[in-house]
């Protein structure tokens, strides 16, 4: 099949090998669970239970709230102890509302309900399913699945795209899950495809995985998916570069893969929804890589929601040597955290614990233009032009040169000699641009209150001037008329 | 040579100081416009935090020059860059002491129901009634402090808006010479 | 609380003092041959100018309360002494090196902010200069294969001993004071332009300009490290090739070939080591190409009208000035917009 070329882009090592070989493993039952509310973009979910509850594996623990969120479920059977705040998996370190579970050892099963033929039920019947078992993009975006599902419902489906590009260096989580569960990875594509009615149906693989692309080619045997390799490249399982790779189109700034016609699913998600239709297991674990140098058995470990982070690390044989930083995520665009005990959350891929040798950081010196970083940009921009604006506070310059196009990827920071942490500036101004918007529309609508307050003070002065001048006219004609009743007496 | 050098630089003199007159005369401004627009971007709540005699009397002095663009607490750094930029100056961000974000709230167990904050509050952002404790509404309060000002019993007080994952952003980075 | 470190939490093995490294790297062999070409003097005259724009901006970094030791590991002060080196007579008196050399980091850089700041190429503005200022020193040429000992070299450096019997001509410089006497191309080339000898450098020039085949080997090292590209060098010298054919077609016997343009004065050095200085050429790959064939353009057109014989440190000069506004005109298109940044509109299918 024909490719198409990507722009901009960096070759980070791979690092690949220390987990790649590992075959998939179940973490033993963790004694306490912390479940965040909120594992998804949009609103938190609400708990439906209450502390002391007893809960069976897979029961609805919060519910999905407005029409962006998610539903949670518990990931074990066991006792609610606690709904209160806890460690974040987040940079901000700040406390979030969780739902802690403490497990009863018997990981007993609630009611599932296994439906025989999936591919028979009826779109709509597909994403309904996917909402009620809290399905949420696992690539890392965590935007909830079914309604991916439904907004593309509505526009039509060219092309799916299922990403299994997995760009980020260290991670094989989904390497291995496309190896091992590649049948189920293509039923649960197919329910997806059959759920949006997509025309055609891609696989997009990079090629440092070639036993997982013979995996999924396998299993594709027969139906309608292509399996495609692209070329190794950061960052290509982003979803604006992989739709761009294969299908040459590119989604409108501010819009929507749907509006051209696309929509893009990571392989992971495919598998849970094969899962929650087939078997109506929610999404309550999933396979999370634990690796990087300080590791010292690097593996890949099937992983219920809401286990701490320490578990996974213990397990994995503690530490090598000391690490120098933990992160969440992928280097690229995962996040640091010094706190073990967050939570593996719906969107954790990853593990990983750094030497200082692997995270090559360095005090930054001055830009000197070399613009590998332009050249770096999978998006087009000029990092170097905008981390300048940003830095002397020009916030309103850095997005007039494309500010909000910039996806974050870190490729610019990756290359730069200088060490400037040009997606650091981004996502501080990013986030002081809407921190500024945030109070500007405060402040228009306080203005609103502020002019209904004066008018208002304004009204009952006015009226209370009127009912005066009123009460003085009605004096006065009485006078008047007092005055000419006397006048007619005395005339009389 | 030197008489046309002259001759020619005389009349083109002539003509642009007669456009320029002309331009001067049938395209004046009445008023000056600046200080409506920048009272626009102004709060509104005439709190008089500023010493000046409400949002008006603000916009006025800032476009006479006489008052600093960090004249408006509640208004804070998106106001300050706002003014800056209508007027064309720059604001030098990084001096201003930014307490972020506050809000006013009222500690209901000394609070005694006197209604004094919700007859002063600009935007209507307390409600209560007399004997009753008062609320104060988040989204409307501006955090101008008349309230605290003229509570008796020093119930109201503002308070830094605490951070949330929705409102938590990543700092500037401090990268010394670089960029 | 330890701050939380921003993503990404890895990094490509690379830093300023690398990129500088590797570019001085492939400036050495260009330099070793004209130590090897000239003798003595050439050595002399590199070492002092080094010498003298590390301690200038260690003097000016000083006074400006900064951190010394940071700005002169970054390597770019000895890197355009280097090249200004390479761009000097090889036998010319000391004080121009260190006055050249004290400009360029100085004047030419640290004025503006240090590095990465500066408009102009600090070399090339040291370059125009000195030029401009002690026009006789910086055109008194030797003809090569001379080779003072030592001590001779000393006195010819540091004493300015007159070198009477050794002076020569370079060729652009040759050919036009032949035009003046009326004399043309034919005959002011005969005995004095030889390929072979200009495609290896042994010619009457700058100390480390002449030898174009080692500069392009250089050049075409950093364009494989990737610490430039192609765009610019290539665009420099086809902006001088192409309007050189062209007239010395028109008429062969007034405007030089392309191959006389291309392998004499400081052209192979300008393109591959001056118009790719990060700091002052455009941002984006066509902005560099635009750049490059400009600053070529303007060589040809200096070397051909101009009143002075060389004309890449003036172009390379004037094109810094313009490098703003190319970089404000070209940029590169950003992902889901037009050329213009409004967004792509939604079709389906």
């Amino acid at each position: 099949m024909k490719l198409f070329d990507l722009k901009g882009g960096v070759h980070p090592e791979g690092k690949k090998d220390l987990s790649a070989e590992r075959h998939i493993r179940a973490l033993p039952l963790p004694k306490k669970l912390y479940v965040p509310l909120q594992q998804h973009i949009g609103a938190p979910a609400t708990p439906v239970v209450n502390v002391g509850d007893k809960v069976l594996k897979g029961q609805l623990i919060a519910s999905a709230q407005g029409a962006v969120s998610s539903s949670i479920h518990a990931p074990t059977s066991g006792t609610i102890v606690a709904l209160g705040d806890h460690v974040a998996p987040h940079p901000s370190g700040l406390p979030v509302p969780t739902i802690t579970l403490e497990s009863d050892g018997e990981d007993r099963w609630g009611m599932t309900k296994v439906v025989d033929d999936p591919l028979a039920l009826a779109p709509e019947d597909i994403a309904a399913h996917v909402a009620a078992a809290g399905i949420v993009g696992l690539g890392g975006a965590t935007f909830p699945s079914a309604l991916k599902l439904n907004l593309s419902r509505g526009s039509g489906v060219q092309t799916l795209i299922m990403n299994g590009g997995e760009c980020e260096p260290y991670l094989t989580c989904d390497d291995r899950i496309m190896r091992e569960r590649a049948v189920e990875i293509v039923e649960g594509i197919r329910l997806i495809a059959h759920a949006v009615a997509a025309k055609e149906v891609l696989v997009g693989i990079e090629d440092n995985k070639p036993e997982a692309i013979a995996a999924m080619q396998e299993a594709a045997q027969g139906t309608a998916i292509k399996v495609v390799a692209m070329p190794s490249m950061y960052p290509m399982g982003s979803e604006k570069q992989i739709i761009q790779v294969l299908t040459g189109k590119e989604v409108p700034a501010g819009g929507r893969p749907a509006d051209i016609g696309v929509l893009v699913h990571n392989v992971a998600t495919a598998f849970a929804v094969q899962q929650a239709i087939r078997y109506g297991k929610p999404l309550i674990s999933r396979i999370v890589t634990v690796s990087g140098g300080a590791i010292l058995q690097p593996c890949n470990l099937e992983v219920l929601i809401g286990t701490p982070v320490q578990e996974l690390i213990e397990f994995s044989g503690g530490y090598r040597q000391p690490a120098a930083r933990l992160v969440l995520g992928g280097p690229m665009m995962g996040q640091q955290f010094t706190n073990t005990n967050v939570p593996v959350v719906k969107g954790t891929s990853g593990v990983l614990a750094l030497m200082a040798s692997e995270i090559g950081q360095a005090e930054a010196s001055p830009c000197i233009r070399c613009s590998t970083c332009v050249r770096a940009c999978p998006v087009g921009l000029l990092p170097l032009e905008m981390a300048a604006h940003i830095r002397t506070a020009d916030l309103a310059g850095a997005a007039a040169l494309g500010l909000k196009d910039c996806i974050a990827c870190g490729s610019c920071s990756y290359v730069c000699p200088a060490h400037i942490p040009l997606v650091h500036f981004f996502n501080y101004a990013k986030g002081d641009l809407a921190a500024q918007e945030r109070s500007k529309l405060k402040q228009e609508a306080t203005k609103k209150l502020a002019d209904a307050r004066n008018e208002r003070l304004a009204r009952i002065e006015r009226e209370r001037a009127e009912a005066a001048a009123k009460r003085k006219a009605a004096r006065e004609a009485k006078a008047a008329k007092e005055a000419a009743a006397k006048a007619a007496e005395e005339a009389a | 040579m030197l008489i046309a050098a002259v001759v020619s630089l005389t009349l083109l003199g002539t003509v642009f100081g007669l456009l320029l007159g002309v331009a001067a005369r049938y395209l004046k401004v009445e008023g000056n416009p600046l200080v409506a627009e920048l009272e626009q971007l102004l709060p509104g709540s005439q709190c008089g935090q500023c010493g000046f005699p409400g949002c008006s009397g603000a916009a006025q002095a800032l476009a006479d020059g006489s008052a600093s663009l960090a004249l408006c607490p509640p208004g804070g750094r998106a106001v300050m860059q706002a003014l800056a930029n209508k007027l064309g100056i720059e604001a030098d961000l990084s001096g201003v002491e930014d307490k972020g974000p506050m809000i006013a709230e009222i500690r209901e167990e000394i609070c005694i129901g006197c209604t004094r904050c919700f007859k002063v509050c600009p935007t209507d952002a307390i409600m209560g009634a007399a004997q009753q404790i008062h609320v104060v509404f988040r989204e409307a309060c501006t955090a101008c402090g008349k309230c605290e000002a003229v509570c008796p019993t020093e119930s109201v007080k503002l308070q830094p808006i605490p951070a949330t994952l929705q409102s938590w952003y990543w700092n500037k980075p401090q990268a010394g010479e670089a960029a | 609380m330890t701050p939380i470190a921003h993503s990404p939490h890895a990094h490509a093995p690379v830093s300023i003092g690398k990129v500088m490294a590797t570019v001085l790297l492939a400036l050495t062999p260009a330099t070793l041959f004209g130590f090897w070409l000239y003798g003595w003097p050439a050595v002399n005259l590199w070492a002092v100018a080094l010498i003298a724009a590390i301690l200038g901006e260690a003097f000016v970094v000083r006074m400006q309360g900064r951190k010394v030791r940071p700005v002169l590991m970054d390597g770019s002060g000895i890197l355009t002494a280097w090249l200004l080196a390479l761009s000097l007579p090889p036998y010319a008196p000391w004080w121009i090196a260190v006055l050249g050399s004290l400009f360029a980091v100085i004047i030419g850089k640290q004025v503006f902010g240090g590095l990465g700041q500066n408009v102009f190429n600090p070399a090339m503005a040291a370059r125009v200069m000195l030029l401009i200022s002690f026009p006789l020193e910086m055109t008194t040429w030797v003809a090569p294969s001379q080779a003072p000992g030592l001590l001779e070299s000393l006195r010819i450096t540091f004493f300015s001993q007159p070198i009477d019997g050794m002076a020569s001509a370079s060729l652009l410089g040759h050919v036009k004071t032949e035009f003046t006497r009326g004399i043309g191309l034919d005959q002011a080339l005969a005995g004095y332009y030889a390929p072979m000898d200009m495609l290896w450098g042994s010619r009457t020039g700058s100390l480390g300009e002449t030898a174009a085949v080692l500069l392009l080997i250089g050049g075409l090292f950093l364009i494989a490290r990737r610490i430039i590209t192609w765009h610019a060098p290539f665009a420099m010298l086809l902006g001088v090739a192409a309007p050189a054919l062209l007239f010395n077609m028109i008429d062969g016997n007034h405007y030089a070939g392309p191959m006389v343009h291309l392998l004499s004065g400081g052209l192979m050095l300008g393109a591959f080591f001056i118009v790719t200085d990060p700091v002052t050429s455009p941002n984006t790959a066509l902005g560099q190409f635009i750049f490059g064939l400009s600053c070529g353009l303007l060589t040809w057109i200096i070397r051909t009208w101009g009143g002075y014989p060389e004309g890449v440190a003036f172009a390379v000069l004037l094109m810094n000035a313009a490098t703003p506004i190319i970089d404000q005109y070209v940029k590169p298109r950003i992902y889901g917009r037009d050329r213009k940044g409004v967004a792509l509109s939604v079709k389906k299918g």
